[in-house]
């Protein structure tokens, strides 16, 4: 799969992970290419998450390897498995911005004060600097009006809309999205996607887990169906969600989807 | 029961219960400041420790928490010296007893404070790339203090009223002040009661003034 000419941004190759003795990644791979959105499906439990939170080490994984841009991440190398140090972990984890279920803003910290301490702790940018910058990307998400408003007085859209300028502000190589709009009420969802849209527009390289379904048809250049830690199939987003896939559990999958959903 | 009330002694006095009252604040107040740097410093340093220094440190909240201060006032100042060749003034040796005192109690509110900030906020940190130290600084304290503010300002009020132990070595703060204008005008009615209405006094203003500040700061949530 791999093309030499077209070296993927992100290399995930046979990474296994097991907390205790459940196995919850078996010899993942995937590959994302710079400018794609590529989006993870499956069942809960099917391991979505825990390998999004490998990709920037937030979880550590037991072998194979996670490279970006080439870099071994987390680890020095995947034959030795020697942790980084925390100092090049921050490092690492700078190069890719992620966004929460649960938004995870910083509750004490405005929305542009949110944005603004990866700028001014991570990036060393001035303080207008940095407020320039989470004033344009506040901008972007529509919430302009909203820069010096705390998180608690945000609405969950709001939040999450903060939570992505907060990701996309350090300018990522890779943006991950967790399930950002599961947590979300139904009416506030759309205002999140369409955020994510717009970014996917400007060519933004991501990676997401989701249940939204039309969603991921429409924004995804490759979809990734895990089922049991493991990849079940991959795929463009019409041959994945075709109603007569031919994965017997993918089928099954869209099924119990579909009826659930509709 | 023909005892008449008369406060004309204690007026008379008054100076020995107003000083008495601002010694008895300046002593909470170091106290409690020592106090937060000692329970800041050994809360984070038990959350990240290994087991060692986790017992170590759980063994002197639990002592601390086990004995009765007006013990450990007698153990630091009589008992300390004639051990160790050190001399300190009775209020020295009084602000370093309730300093270690105040400072065990908040470990546990620091620790429990820490343990209370949210993973996903750690995790939010970790993803901008925050080394651990600046995630200390920038993320975990500041949601932590908001969590034990109110616990803070209880510790607070509560070490107000413990500086009356200092008078058992004579520290001139208000409960010794109180003593002395009873030993030497036996108006004990009078002044114990003039004395608890400081005390109620300045109780419910410091009460007052920490409500707003935690107010504030959960506005600010």
């Amino acid at each position: 799969m791999s093309n030499a000419s077209n070296a993927a941004l992100l290399d995930v190759s046979d990474v296994s992970k097991a907390f205790g003795t459940v196995e919850v990644l078996r010899a993942v791979s995937l590959e994302v290419k710079r400018g794609e959105v590529v989006t993870i499906i499956g069942p809960s439990g099917s391991g979505k998450t825990t390998l999004l939170r490998c990709v920037n080490f937030l979880e550590s994984y037991d072998s194979g390897s996670i490279r970006i841009d080439g870099k071994e991440v987390g680890y020095r190398d995947a034959g030795t498995r020697q942790r980084r140090s925390e100092r090049d972990l921050a490092a690492m984890r700078a190069e890719t911005g992620m966004v929460f279920q649960s938004f995870n803003l910083f509750p004490h910290l405005t929305a542009a004060g949110n944005i603004m301490l990866g700028l001014r702790k991570v990036r060393g940018k001035s303080e207008a600097e940095a407020r320039q910058i989470a004033e344009h990307w506040l901008g972007r998400v529509g919430l302009a009006h909203k820069a010096d408003s705390l998180p608690a007085e945000l609405s969950g859209g709001q939040q999450q809309r903060v939570g992505i300028a907060r990701a996309v502000a350090m300018e990522p190589k890779i943006l991950l999205l967790d399930e950002i709009t599961s947590a979300l009420d139904p009416e506030l969802v759309g205002e999140v996607l369409a955020v994510v849209r717009s970014l996917a527009e400007d060519g933004m390289t991501m990676l997401m887990v989701t249940h939204e379904m039309a969603f991921a048809r429409d924004a995804s250049s490759r979809i990734v169906f895990m089922a049991d830690g493991g990849v079940s199939a991959v795929g463009p987003p019409a041959e994945i969600l075709a109603a007569e896939a031919s994965n017997e559990r993918l089928r099954s999958f869209l099924a119990r989807f579909r009826a659930s959903h509709f | 029961m023909g005892y008449t009330l008369n406060f004309n002694l204690i007026w008379r006095h008054f100076d020995k219960l107003w000083g008495g009252l601002l010694l008895s604040l300046e002593l909470a107040v170091i106290s409690i400041a020592i106090g937060i740097v000692i329970g800041l410093v050994l809360a984070v340093w038990y959350v990240s420790a290994g087991r060692v220094v986790r017992s170590i440190i759980a063994a002197y909240v639990e002592f601390i928490r086990n004995v009765p201060l007006i013990l450990l006032v007698y153990l630091v100042f009589y008992g300390l010296p004639t051990v160790v060749d050190i001399a300190y003034s009775a209020p020295t040796s009084f602000v370093a007893t309730l300093s270690l005192y105040s400072g065990a109690y908040l470990v546990e509110v620091f620790r429990s404070g820490l343990e209370a900030v949210p993973r996903g906020q750690l995790d939010a940190g970790k993803a901008i790339g925050l080394t651990p130290w600046q995630r200390l600084i920038h993320v975990r304290l500041p949601t932590m203090l908001r969590i034990t503010l109110p616990a803070l300002s209880n510790t607070f009020l509560s070490l107000f009223k413990d500086t009356s132990v200092a008078s058992v070595i004579s520290v001139p703060e208000l409960t010794y002040g109180a003593q002395w204008i009873n030993f030497n005008t036996f108006r004990i009615v009078e002044v114990y009661l003039v004395t608890t209405a400081m005390y109620l006094v300045t109780g419910y203003v410091l009460l007052f003034g920490l409500r707003l500040v935690e107010r504030r700061f959960r506005a600010a949530r």
